[in-house]
């Protein structure tokens, strides 16, 4: 019985750098999704899609925050970055007849 | 090292879209995504490998028996807090240049910037 | 062709300031102000959150300074969209009875969620911005499911004001008792961790909270709305 709870003991350690190294890649993998939803946000002729790409970015953003040990900054972004501008955009889009020539 | 080159990307993506693109709303899409990456990049300057989060409610973050902290255990605080006043400006800035957009539609029933060229000879 | 010149104009500056940051290190550890806000921190603020006693109290400056920028931006925004016709012809259309009912049904949480963040700003991460950009993404949940729902400006700008001039004679208070605008010893510090400690950073918090909120607000309404008394 003891046996067994020291083995368990001694892979502690490992379990937790591979848990560290998956989130390092998940990080890598949000940031390249960030990338690709700007240039996408940039290149579309379609407004409302380029609006919604944009609080996409923000909501990411505020994920990698999380990672970087800011709280408060990541609640700050998610409440204004993905709610409050994506709102007044759509509005602005909704009363000009959005669509780029 | 991959967070500066990111955030540097964000912003120099968001530059393109303000002086390339014609539509007005886009060009105010491209300073919102060139203020996220502003923001991202200040506060990656102030990161340190293997500390905490700058809210201390555990008495193990203390030094022993006084009220001080550790300093070697908790993460910079100053850029989040710089951080939190550029994010609301941010948002009232875009929203005042939203307003002028809506008031020059309404003059000219367009939003592209080619239809705007009285001030030019 | 002007796409190509912006392109290898922003390229060159790109890597430029690339090799500069690269020679940063990323993630060594900090000298400076920042050693002595945290070190410092609790035994002279009594508040857990270092961030708050850092924008309230440290740089309580800034913080009055950003008020004023949010307040004039919204005053812009109402000024630039008066007398504009364009909001009269934007119609609404009826929305969905799931949305009706959601929102009946988390209108009031998130109004308590918003309030229990800015109360709680100096123990768990929150405060004043987060607070009242809550409460106004949830008054946006009720303008997008109610057609007829309209705010009353008066009042909205009363509670504005209020709390605006809250924050200045606290700041005034500090000046006459204690000798320095914004000072903290205005009230008892008391203990690390309790609700009612921190001095005078629980009441500042509350009053950006309401200010922020109310602002934040206001702006959407001004963007919506659709007839000349609104």
């Amino acid at each position: 019985m003891t046996n067994m709870l020291k083995i368990k003991e001694k892979q502690e350690p490992k379990r937790r750098r591979k848990m560290a190294e998956l989130l390092q890649y998940f990080m890598l993998f949000l940031i390249v999704l960030m990338l690709a939803l700007a240039l996408f946000a940039v290149k579309t002729k379609d407004l409302l899609s380029a609006v919604i790409a944009s609080g996409f970015i923000s909501l990411v953003a505020s994920i990698v925050y999380l990672y970087l040990q800011a709280p408060d900054v990541a609640m700050t972004e998610a409440a204004i970055g993905a709610g409050i501008t994506t709102l007044i955009f759509v509005i602005t889009v909704r009363k000009t007849k959005g669509k780029e020539k | 090292m991959v967070f500066f080159a990111a955030s540097l990307l964000l912003i120099f993506i968001g530059l393109y879209a303000a002086l390339v693109k014609r539509n007005l709303v886009k060009i105010i899409i491209g300073l919102s995504i060139m203020d996220t990456g502003v923001n991202m990049l200040i506060i990656s300057l102030g990161f340190v490998k293997g500390r905490t989060a700058p809210i201390i409610s555990l008495k193990e973050l203390f030094k022993k028996g006084t009220l001080l902290v550790d300093v070697s255990k908790v993460v910079d605080p100053l850029p989040q807090a710089l951080v939190l006043t550029a994010i609301v400006i941010g948002v009232a800035v875009t929203a005042m240049a939203l307003s002028v957009v809506i008031r020059m539609y309404s003059v000219k029933k367009s939003i592209e910037i080619d239809d705007f060229k009285e001030l030019k000879w | 062709m002007r796409k190509i010149i912006a392109i290898i104009f922003l390229s060159i500056v790109g890597l430029y300031i690339l090799s500069l940051f690269a020679q940063i290190p990323f993630g060594k550890p900090y000298k400076g102000v920042s050693e002595h806000y945290v070190e410092k921190g609790i035994e002279e603020n009594r508040g857990s959150n270092l961030v708050t006693s850092i924008v309230v109290n440290y740089r309580g400056f800034d913080t009055l300074g950003e008020v004023t920028v949010l307040f004039l931006a919204a005053t812009g925004l109402s000024f630039l969209l008066f007398s504009c016709k364009c909001v009269r012809e934007f119609k609404r259309i009826k929305s969905s009875l799931v949305l009706r009912t959601a929102t009946d049904t988390l209108f009031p949480l998130i109004l308590v969620f918003g309030t229990y963040i800015f109360i709680h700003g100096h123990l768990t991460p929150g405060g004043g911005f987060q607070g009242g950009s809550v409460i106004a993404s949830g008054v946006m949940l009720l303008f997008l499911a109610y057609r007829r729902f309209h705010v009353s400006h008066k009042v909205l700008s009363t509670l504005e004001s209020l709390a605006g001039i809250t924050f200045a004679a606290i700041g005034l208070l500090g000046l006459i008792y204690a000798k320095s605008f914004l000072a903290n010893s205005v009230l008892p510090l008391g203990q690390w961790n309790k609700l009612l400690s921190a001095g005078v950073i629980p009441l500042i918090y509350i009053a950006v909270g309401f200010k922020v909120g109310a602002e934040l607000s206001g702006l959407i309404a001004d963007m919506i709305s659709t007839t000349k008394e609104d």
